[in-house]
Order: structure tokens, then sequence, then C-alpha cells
């Protein structure tokens, strides 16, 4: 059985989430790990969960991705093991360079937290390849620096490679103004690295894994990762 | 030594909270503002036996870590 590493930053506060999901409710094995161990032997994935790692100082991830720990994620990427940054873990994989992109504050300048409708644009990332592409799945945000940047040349690399994984658009599908709750350019939620084993998005797929919780679409994501470690 | 870095956003890249102190400064009266950038500003006292070796370090300290290449950029100034 795979056994995925949820990853504890001080101030990650989503870590309980990714852990009760894998273990809970999918039964998976799933440890924390904190942030000062050098070893991410025996795991076939990490997580890096939401929340504010180091306070969000400087920027969001910036602290973070000095971390004993992210030597052994790098290792982790590059032996082609799947690494998902969720929300804050997003930010974190974009400042340790691990995915490209930035986030600036979100355009309105308030922290949006609500249920957003997703776009699948990929089933080639561990986190969708049991979707469909053109699927809308509803899944909740919460976040105050989710608007997604990344230059000319990057957003043209990522859109011509097909790495975009996830956009904002309307419960049919439809990219509107409106259905981007950050600004995100392109109404980019979600990005994969060139071999497509590091993905981030800022969509909680942690926050909705039972109907109780709203939706059950994040679990849909989670059993996709589950069958490509499998 | 002590040093100060300036970090700024890039200018192709959009700035909402220097929009938005515009916006604020416009409503205040001051009608005069056209364009506000928020940027971050650090100062460091550190040790190094020359002027050049303070700025190398400050340098590749504000490429590493004070800024994010990807929208930011940088200025250092090293005082005596």
């Amino acid at each position: 059985m795979p056994r995925f590493a949820v990853l504890v930053f001080p101030g990650s506060n989503c870590e309980g989430d990714v852990l009760y999901a894998l273990r809970d409710v999918l039964g998976q094995e799933a440890e924390l790990v904190w942030h000062k161990e050098t070893s991410l032997d025996g795991f076939d994935a990490a997580f890096l969960p939401g929340g504010f790692a180091h306070g969000d100082y400087l920027r969001p991830g910036a602290i973070a991705r000095f971390s004993p720990i992210m030597k052994s994620v790098v290792s982790m990427a590059e032996a082609g093991k799947p690494v998902i940054g969720i929300c804050n873990g997003f930010q974190v994989l974009m400042e340790a360079g691990l995915l490209p992109g930035a986030m600036l504050r979100n355009r309105s300048l308030h922290y949006v937290c609500r249920y957003v409708n997703l776009r699948v644009e990929t089933t080639k990332s561990p986190l969708t390849n049991t979707c469909t592409a053109g699927d809308v799945l509803q899944v909740p945000i919460g976040h105050a620096d989710g608007n997604f940047f990344a230059d000319d040349s990057e957003l043209e690399e990522l859109e011509k490679r097909g790495r975009v994984m996830f956009r904002y658009s309307t419960p049919s599908g439809e990219l509107t103004d409106e259905a981007n709750p950050n600004g995100s350019l392109n109404h980019i939620a979600g990005i994969m690295s060139t071999e497509g084993n590091v993905v981030g998005l800022m969509p909680h797929l942690d926050r909705c894994y039972e109907p109780a919780l709203g939706t059950d679409h994040g679990r849909r994501l989670f059993q996709s990762l589950i069958s490509s470690v499998s | 030594m002590r040093a100060k870095v300036f970090v700024r956003l890039k200018p192709s890249v959009h700035d909402p909270q220097g929009e938005t102190i515009r916006g604020t400064l416009e409503t205040m009266g001051y009608q005069g503002v056209s364009d506000v950038r928020q940027g971050k500003y650090f100062e460091m006292s550190l040790v190094a036996s020359s002027r050049e070796e303070a700025e190398s370090q400050v340098r590749e300290i504000a490429n590493r870590v004070l800024s994010n290449p990807v929208i930011e950029t940088f200025e250092v100034e090293i005082l005596d």
C-alpha cells in the first residue's frame, strides 16, 4: 500500500484535513512529517498542506522553501513521485522553483472563502487522471494571495504544453470574469510541472471529500492520486 | 556595516494594493496622485571586510530570499 507524507510547517493548518481524508476516509497509510525532518524515505507521495507556513512572513512560502525537509521534497520531485501543494503548499512549491509563477494579492484584496467551480483542463496529472477534460468540480477556496501571475513566456509555456490543470469557471465550464475569484491570469487555479508529477492548486480538495461537507468532488482527486501511485 | 534593500514589483506586474491606496488618496482629496506602487524596505546590519563584499552578500540575499524574481526587482544600498 502506498504511503503518503503530509508535511507540517509552523503555521500549517490543513495538515489534519489532508491526513483525515487520506487515512480515515480513504483508508490509506499517511503520516505527518515535521518541516525540520530531512528524509522522506519510504514515502510514495508528499502533500504540502494549506495554512500560513512561517506566518506567511515576507511572502507566502518564502521562508518555508528553506525548511530542511524541502531538500527531500526536491529529491522526491526529481524522482518522479507525486508532490502535491494545496493553497499555501502551492505557494511554497512556486517559491521553491518546483512550479512556475507567483501569487499576487487577490484582485479584490479580500480573503476569499467560498466554493468555486473548477474546470478540469488535463487528465495527465496525478490528481485528474480519473476525470474527463471539461468536467466541472465544485471545490472550496480560502486565500488572500491566489492571484496567479507568470510572465508572458512562462504563461505561454504552461498553455502550450497543456500544464494548466484547473481553471476557475462557471458551473457550465465557461470562463467569465465573474467566475474568476481572485484575478488569476488565464483563470488558472492549478498547474503541473513539465513531468506532471509536481502539482499545485489553490482550491482545497481536503475540504470536500464527503457530501456532508458540501460536495465530495475532492474525493475524486484523492482517488486519482491513489490510483496513480498504487 | 549596514545595508538597505528596496524590493519593488516589476512594472509589468499588476499591484492591487497600490491601486487601492491610490483610490483612497483620490477619495481623500489628493487628486494629483496618478500612480502608487507598494514595495518593501529592509535594513540589515552585517559583518564584512569590505564594501564590495557586503554588497555582493546583500545582493545574493536579496535575490535568494528578500525578493521573488518572478514578480519583483530590488535595489541595494550599502552604508558604512
